[in-house]
């Protein structure tokens, strides 16, 4: 090699640099697990369902035909799992193959194992299944008769809401409903089961939950945890979509290896993933609210139900956000926020990125838009009059708000968006033009950042440091697009001073760190990041207490910077220093560990302070409708978005963007429409509406809030970035609003998410009546 | 089932490959010739994460068979770098960040390429509709548009210097 090596660049944490995988994804050599070769004889799976009923007895399955087919090798049923036939996060209702009775549409009943992809698909659909069917229970009406629930009911509570409201100046009484949404991983689910020796398993699996897929798999087959290691180097997305749901089809992987002894990949079709995996909660929410002439709230009572689906699942977390996301960032004096959990025939619902808060802020934002329509005010002057201040600053589960910059931040917004201006000149366009109709609204977002279920709040880390002074990361997050790989990189870089490409990301697995929570409630960087820097710390410290020795100074005299280190007037490379320390038999590996401190949450009294801290933004959006089509354009967005100290702006942008899309794609155009027999008609991209590049706004103004850090102390004062975003989009929610609300300005409009023309034009058409 | 034997051009490179009469041609670039950079999303033409070029026309690879490509001219996302050096729309997908969990960046790039071939100087609007056919779920797209924009930009200046 006679080329002149490129100079290294030093890109700490606090820096943008493009994602580790960047390079590899446009070269398309990044490897996804479809994309591992194949070990020889790898067999391929595709479950089987009844493809004409929802729920009620397997009278017959006949699985004859399936097992005639060319090419198959066995079929998975129910009676070959060796241990506990259940995938589920804990609650232990989720079988991996249903055995006597189906409970919804699409619910595998058996697994195909061939020797190619195509002959299981091929193979699965020709079983005979026999259900002795019953009448599905599909919607929250239907729930509601049927008194079915997953998971008791909870409330929060303060005063005396319904008298508070009755005696209050005005009320509002409304009710309406937000629809689901599916993750839409570009990247199906997918699992590679890897046979290893004495009945060890190697899982790869596409998963935000690595331990839990490995825990699932140990359980189904009856081994011990300590014989299946789980490995996920990346994911296609995640979204949440990956963090229980994952665990099937790496268990059926699994089981398939364990019968055949040969590898067993099993990726899903996407329309049966999409009627398979559970999705966002959709909610029906009826409430009521008094306020006086300003605007300003005085009790609110809402009822949030929520549909689950057949079983627990995650419900319980997702609908607990729910309830503690429906102040979003305003106080309300007096309260009754009640939850309820509805069992229905339909897919789990699960986690899905915002965790359930998103639906709780909707609900918030529209009753901001309903109190400023009977109030004749301007809708951010009522949100304003409610935020959180001094004096008014408890929330509805007792934390104390002692963070907030929501109207530091509105204010900005409101200025560099130049809101009152175009909602002047909104108003005489309106005016003017009978069919076309605009909308401006400027909502805020505060997001609680922290597991609401405390022992998820931790994270552990494992760093190496090699003689020729490279070092290897690994930490129990996982990586999905969210760049937290390459956050965490440059904080294990910044802790030892060394360019970053002298830091080598591992994939995450379960036998290089175990016990490990699930990549979620944007704790990723948080936690991992946190993680990883105590345990470089822990090295570094050893490593300059080796060079104090060396050079006899003080131990906290030594720098680590630009990748050497130094002291007085001393100094040597830190790859020499590693080398040195190394015959100096010191050790130059360390584990981390990091707990989120000052958090409890005493959920049976529904007191505590949950939440580290809160993340803040706020979008500006504004759209233009055709109320003769409810066609519906996005015009224009401003975001301003509070990311503490950014780890990478460039990385953090990204997320906002997409979060808001995202966000977007739920409250427009993304409907999931069940029928009558619980069967999803919308599983698959051709039915099922994400947003495309023609749909996003060319007028798309995105920054980041100048922040002087995280008040609270995280990882370089940065704050979690993954989630709150989402909820930027209700924007969008509430400009529609007040596009279709133009027709008649006394009218709140029934206006349902998501906001998908059809919607649109009937809210118009009720406009009028 | 009798396997068909078919000749075509791989990024440049003659490639000979027996196939299924019915496995689609993703699966053979998938599976028969190594080529992982073309995704399966959809299975169904709506995504367009395998979008490759095939004479000249920009194709979902999952609705094309292997034994269509006979005599055909491909181009997938392996082939678009000159060896070390990317193409400028590679480069430019890196420097706007316009890729997050990567799965959907080859066929926009292959989708984009394919643009810019038969359009060097493409309008926004131009751009956005052309990549309405791929869907990305992680970053919004603005990055992507932009990405495509400048890459555009780049080379019709290098062509107009060349």
């Amino acid at each position: 090699m006679d080329a002149t090596p490129k100079p290294k660049k030093f890109i700490g944490a606090g820096h943008s640099t493009s994602h580790d995988s960047a390079a590899r994804h446009v070269a398309g050599s990044a490897t996804y697990i479809d994309d591992i070769r194949e070990p020889e004889g790898t067999v391929h799976l595709a479950p089987g369902y009844a493809a004409k009923a929802a729920c009620g007895r397997i009278a017959k399955c006949d699985l004859q035909a399936v097992r005639n087919y060319p090419g198959v090798v066995t079929v998975l049923t129910a009676a070959d799992i060796p241990g506990v036939n259940d995938c589920s996060p804990g609650a232990g209702d989720d079988p991996v193959l249903a055995q006597t009775h189906i409970t919804f549409h699409g619910q595998p009943i058996f697994c195909v194992v061939a020797e190619t992809r195509l002959a299981a698909r091929r193979a699965a659909r020709l079983a005979i299944i026999e259900i002795e069917a019953e009448k599905p229970n599909v919607t929250v009406e239907d729930a509601l008769a049927a008194n079915k629930d997953v998971l008791p009911s909870y409330q929060f509570k303060r005063g005396d809401a319904a008298k508070a409201i009755a005696d209050a100046p005005h009320q509002i009484t409304d009710s309406f409903r937000i629809g689901g949404q599916e993750h839409f991983y570009l990247e199906g689910q997918i699992a590679l089961a890897i046979p290893r020796e004495n009945g060890e398993m190697l899982i790869h699996s596409s998963t935000q939950h690595p331990s839990e897929v490995q825990h699932v798999v140990a359980h189904m087959l009856g081994v011990a945890d300590a014989a299946i290691t789980c490995e996920c180097r990346r994911m296609g997305g995640g979204f949440g979509g990956k963090e229980s749901q994952a665990g099937q089809w790496a268990a059926l992987a699994a089981l398939a290896t364990y019968k055949t002894g040969r590898a067993a990949k099993l990726r899903l079709d996407r329309d049966d993933d999409m009627i398979m995996t559970g999705k966002r909660h959709d909610f029906r929410v009826d409430w009521q609210a008094g306020f006086d002439a300003s605007g300003r709230i005085q009790a609110v009572d809402t009822q949030l139900l929520s549909r689950c689906g057949v079983s627990a699942d995650l419900s319980q977390g997702v609908n607990d956000r729910t309830m503690f996301h429906s102040d979003n960032g305003y106080f309300y004096p007096e309260l009754s926020i009640f939850s309820r959990r509805l069992h229905t025939n339909t897919v789990s619902n699960t986690a899905f990125r915002g965790f359930g808060g998103p639906q709780g802020m909707v609900f918030a934002e529209r009753m901001m838009e309903a109190i400023a329509i009977q109030t004749g005010l301007d809708p951010l002057d009522v949100r304003k009059r409610n935020y959180y201040t001094k004096g008014r600053d408890v929330t509805p589960y007792g934390q104390k708000v002692v963070d907030n910059i929501l109207p530091e931040i509105t204010a900005e917004l409101e200025r560099t968006s130049d809101y009152r201006k175009r909602a002047k000149a909104i108003k005489t366009f309106n005016d003017q033009s009978p069919i076309l109709k605009k909308g401006i609204a400027l909502t805020p977002v505060k997001f609680g950042i922290s597991f609401t279920l405390a022992s998820l709040n931790q994270a552990g880390a494992l760093v190496h440091v090699y003689t020729d002074g490279s070092v290897q990361v690994n930490h129990g997050g996982t990586e999905m697009g969210q760049g937290l790989y390459t956050k965490v990189a440059q904080i294990v870089a910044s802790e030892f001073g060394i360019p970053l490409e002298d830091v080598r990301i591992t994939a995450t697995t379960t036998d290089k760190v175990p016990n490990t929570s699930p990549t979620a409630a944007s704790a990723g960087a948080d936690l991992n990041g946190m993680a990883a820097s105590r345990a470089a710390i822990t090295i570094r410290d050893r490593l300059g207490e080796h060079a104090a020795k060396l050079w006899d100074v003080l131990p906290k005299q030594i720098r680590f910077e630009e990748g050497q280190v130094k002291a007085a007037r001393k100094s040597m490379s830190f790859a020499a220093l590693a080398k040195s320390a190394q015959l100096a038999r010191i050790q130059l590996s360390a584990t981390g560990f990091y707990a989120t401190p000052d958090i409890h949450w005493d959920r049976a009294k529904a007191h505590g302070s949950p939440f580290f801290y809160f993340a803040y933004g706020a979008a500006c959006s504004q759209v233009t409708i055709d109320t003769l089509t409810g066609e519906m354009t996005v015009d224009r967005v401003d975001i301003l978005h509070d990311v503490g100290k950014s780890l990478n702006p460039a990385i953090d942008l990204g997320q906002i963007e997409g979060g808001f899309v995202q966000g977007m794609g739920w409250l427009t155009t993304e409907e999931l429409v069940y029928d009558a027999q619980g069967k999803l008609r919308t599983h698959a991209p051709s039915t099922y509406k994400i947003p495309c590049a023609s749909d996003v706004p060319s007028d798309f103004r995105t920054k980041l809030w100048k922040s002087d850090g995280n008040k609270s102390p995280t990882i370089f004062r940065s704050k979690a970035v993954g989630e709150p975003p989402v909820m930027l989009a209700i924007s969008v929610y509430c400009a529609i609003l007040r596009a279709v609300g133009s027709l008649n300005p006394a009218k709140l409009p029934p206006l349902d998410a998501p906001a998908t023309p059809e919607m649109i034009l009937r809210a118009c058409r009720a406009m009028e009546s | 089932m009798s396997k068909i034997t078919v000749s075509a051009t791989v990024n440049g490179d003659a490639a000979d490959f027996v196939c299924d009469a019915t496995e689609t041609l993703l699966d053979v670039l998938r599976d028969r010739l190594g080529l992982t950079g073309a995704k399966e999303g959809c299975g169904t033409g709506d995504c367009g994460a395998c979008s490759v070029i095939l004479n000249d026309r920009l194709v979902c690879a999952c609705l094309v068979l292997g034994a269509e490509a006979q005599g055909a001219k491909i181009e997938t996302v392996e082939g678009l770098a000159n060896g070390e050096t990317l193409h400028p729309l590679q480069r430019k997908f890196i420097e706007h960040a316009a890729l997050q969990c990567g799965v959907c960046t080859p066929g926009f790039l292959v989708a984009a390429k394919s643009l810019i071939d038969h359009n060097p100087d493409p309008t926004e609007e131009q751009v956005r509709y052309w990549l309405a056919g791929n869907l990305c779920r992680c970053t919004g797209y603005d990055k992507i548009v932009r990405a495509v924009l400048d890459a555009a930009a780049e080379m019709r200046e290098a062509n107009h210097a060349a």
